[in-house]
């Protein structure tokens, strides 16, 4: 695996049955970037992370996350990167720092490291005044940073996050994305799904599922440029629905 | 005719809490309108929403939907309306034909009798009919979730941000179909917190802290925006926003996918090229552009609370 690379799979597939969800699908990740992993509804993005991230085995295929292999070392790669998944859960009748506190635990951090890194992240999102309420009643916005935070708080080499931004509205969602560049300022990448198209601009790169294909993978100005689309929607709009388009 | 009509809506959850719903102007909506709601989390849309389709009863004030009190008359106003809430419980077990069968039965009516209202959302699930509703994708669940409410033909269809997770084109086809609702006359309320969308309604509400700070049609809302408005950007979007951010003549300054949206303060005469000079000269950026923009509705969002 090349030193730049955070990601690197090669012919990842997965079936249900005789239903094949992710279909074939090469690419890799560099090591810093926003990496934005776009796709029609059912197209196979979830899927695909839940294979990336150790929860579940391909139905064949290799790759590596995080430098580790995703049929032999799962557990180490659940331990080595961040997930924030689609339907988010944390401790709802507990309170913001308790949930820093467990997922910390999870992770295997030792308490000391955990209370600091969870000081210098409350701090960095504005959660210290937060810090002693209960998690339930906490808007829907701070539920999202807060997951978000726990996803990162053992400092993994890459973050995913599926849909983190779904039903939040316009102002919350461009503080979550600039959270998202802040992080990824630290050190960190981030693998992120959205179906907001505004949010495909602000990745490095993004990829294009097509009924478990990747059809394409590109900066978001090199794809516009290819597809003679003047945004990332029309792209998505020619892909999605074939080269013709359906209006 | 008015579908709905609300003089005055007051709940709260205690706990020493302002109230979520705080309505005291009143509002209308008339029969056959696509009536949106667009506002931050805690808002209050969602206690509105119960409170109209009769799931919560308010502490204060009245309404009411179709002729129909909705606390008098709530079991009868439950059968004409149809409420598709933020998180739609469907039945995982269930495949995607049986959930339906079983929102239809409910009702006492059948997938057959009202397959035009649902067939343009449908026909994307129908290759998938009998796969249990638990194997969906996100966006999947929300298509037959709309699906289920829809079956019994409402005359007012109360939607609570139907399109989380719903895909770019698949929102375009579903909103097309909300069109084609509203003009066989049923009335549709809906929240969302994609600008788009909002911009497709007859009229919007802009929600903030229980109360409509705004009603108004997105034409108007869009006219009645009265800054200067630039876009910009460089080849170090992240950069570029602290950076404009710190000028003096700036008011506000957020995204707004490849450029940068930047509020300019009443007085500020500069002219964009002026601007764009300093980003390259003091600032050190390259490949800047700088424009007069025209406000959408999401500036006017974004800009509510100065
Ligand atoms: N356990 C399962 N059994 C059968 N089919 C499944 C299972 N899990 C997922 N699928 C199917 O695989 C396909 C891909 O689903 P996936 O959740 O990966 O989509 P997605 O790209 O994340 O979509 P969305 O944007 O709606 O979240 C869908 O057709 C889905 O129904
Ligand atoms: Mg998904």
């Amino acid at each position: 695996m090349s030193e730049d690379n955070v990601i690197e799979v090669e012919h990842l597939t997965k079936k249900f049955g005789n239903f094949t969800a992710v279909d074939d699908i090469s690419f890799e990740v560099h090591r810093g970037e926003i990496f934005g992993f776009l796709g029609a509804n059912g197209a196979g993005k979830t899927t695909a992370m839940k294979m990336l991230t150790g929860l579940s085995f391909p139905t064949s295929g290799k790759g590596r996350v995080a430098g580790y292999d995703i049929w032999t070392q799962s557990e180490l790669i659940k331990k080595n990167i961040g997930y924030m998944s689609q339907k988010f859960s944390l401790y709802s009748d507990l309170t913001v720092k308790d949930n820093i506190e467990i997922f910390g635990g999870i992770y295997g951090m030792e308490r000391h490291a955990v209370r600091r890194r969870a000081v210098e992240l409350m701090d960095r999102l504005g959660f210290i005044a937060e810090k002693n309420e209960k998690v339930r009643d906490l808007p829907q916005g701070w539920k999202q940073k807060l997951a978000f935070l726990v996803a990162i708080i053992h400092n993994p080499g890459i973050v995913f996050l599926d849909e983190p931004t779904g039903g939040v509205d316009p102002a919350a969602r461009r503080q979550f994305w600039e959270l998202i560049y802040d992080v990824v300022d630290s050190g960190i990448t981030a693998f992120v799904t959205t179906h907001y198209m505004d949010e495909a601009e602000y990745c490095n790169r993004i990829s294009m599922m097509v009924d478990g294909r990747m059809d394409a993978l590109d900066s978001p100005s090199a794809l516009k440029r290819k597809f003679g689309a003047s945004s990332v929607a029309e792209v998505f709009d020619i892909l999605a629905r074939g080269a013709k388009r359906s209006e | 005719m008015d579908s709905i009509r609300v003089k005055r809506l007051k709940k709260g959850y205690g706990r020493g809490l302002p109230p979520a719903v705080d309505i005291r102007e009143g509002f209308s909506v008339s029969e056959g309108e696509l009536f949106g709601i667009i506002g931050p989390d805690g808002a209050g849309k969602t206690t509105l929403f119960r409170l109209l389709t009769t799931l919560i009863s308010p502490d204060e004030g009245d309404a009411v939907v179709q002729g129909l009190d909705i606390i008098r008359d709530y079991r009868k106003l439950r059968t004409i309306i149809g409420y598709m809430p933020g998180r739609f419980s469907l039945y995982p077990d269930l495949s995607v034909r049986e959930n339906l069968d079983f929102f239809a039965s409910v009702f006492g009516t059948s997938i057959k009798e009202n397959y035009h209202l649902i067939e343009d959302i449908y026909c994307r699930l129908e290759p998938f009919a009998d796969r249990k509703a638990g194997n969906l994708s996100g966006g999947m669940k929300q298509k037959l979730a709309l699906c289920c409410t829809l079956i019994h033909s409402p005359e007012v269809l109360f939607l609570d941000e139907p399109t989380t997770g719903v895909d770019p084109s698949s929102r375009r086809e579903f909103w097309e179909t909300l069109a084609r609702l509203r003009r066989t006359g049923m009335t549709i309320v809906v929240s969302t917190a994609y600008m788009d969308e909002a911009n497709r309604c007859d009229r919007v509400a802009m929600m903030r802290s229980g109360r409509f700070l705004k009603v108004d049609t997105p034409s108007d809302i869009v006219a009645g925006f009265d800054r200067r408005l630039l876009a910009v950007r460089s080849d170090e979007m992240f950069r570029l926003l602290q950076d404009l951010r710190s000028m003096e003549e700036v008011v506000k300054c957020y995204t707004f996918g490849d450029t940068h949206h930047v509020v300019l303060k009443e007085n500020a005469a500069c002219a964009p090229d002026e601007i764009g000079h300093r980003l390259t000269g003091k600032y050190g950026h390259t490949g800047v552009q700088v424009r007069e923009q025209a406000a959408t509705l999401e500036d006017c969002y974004m800009n509510l609370d100065d």
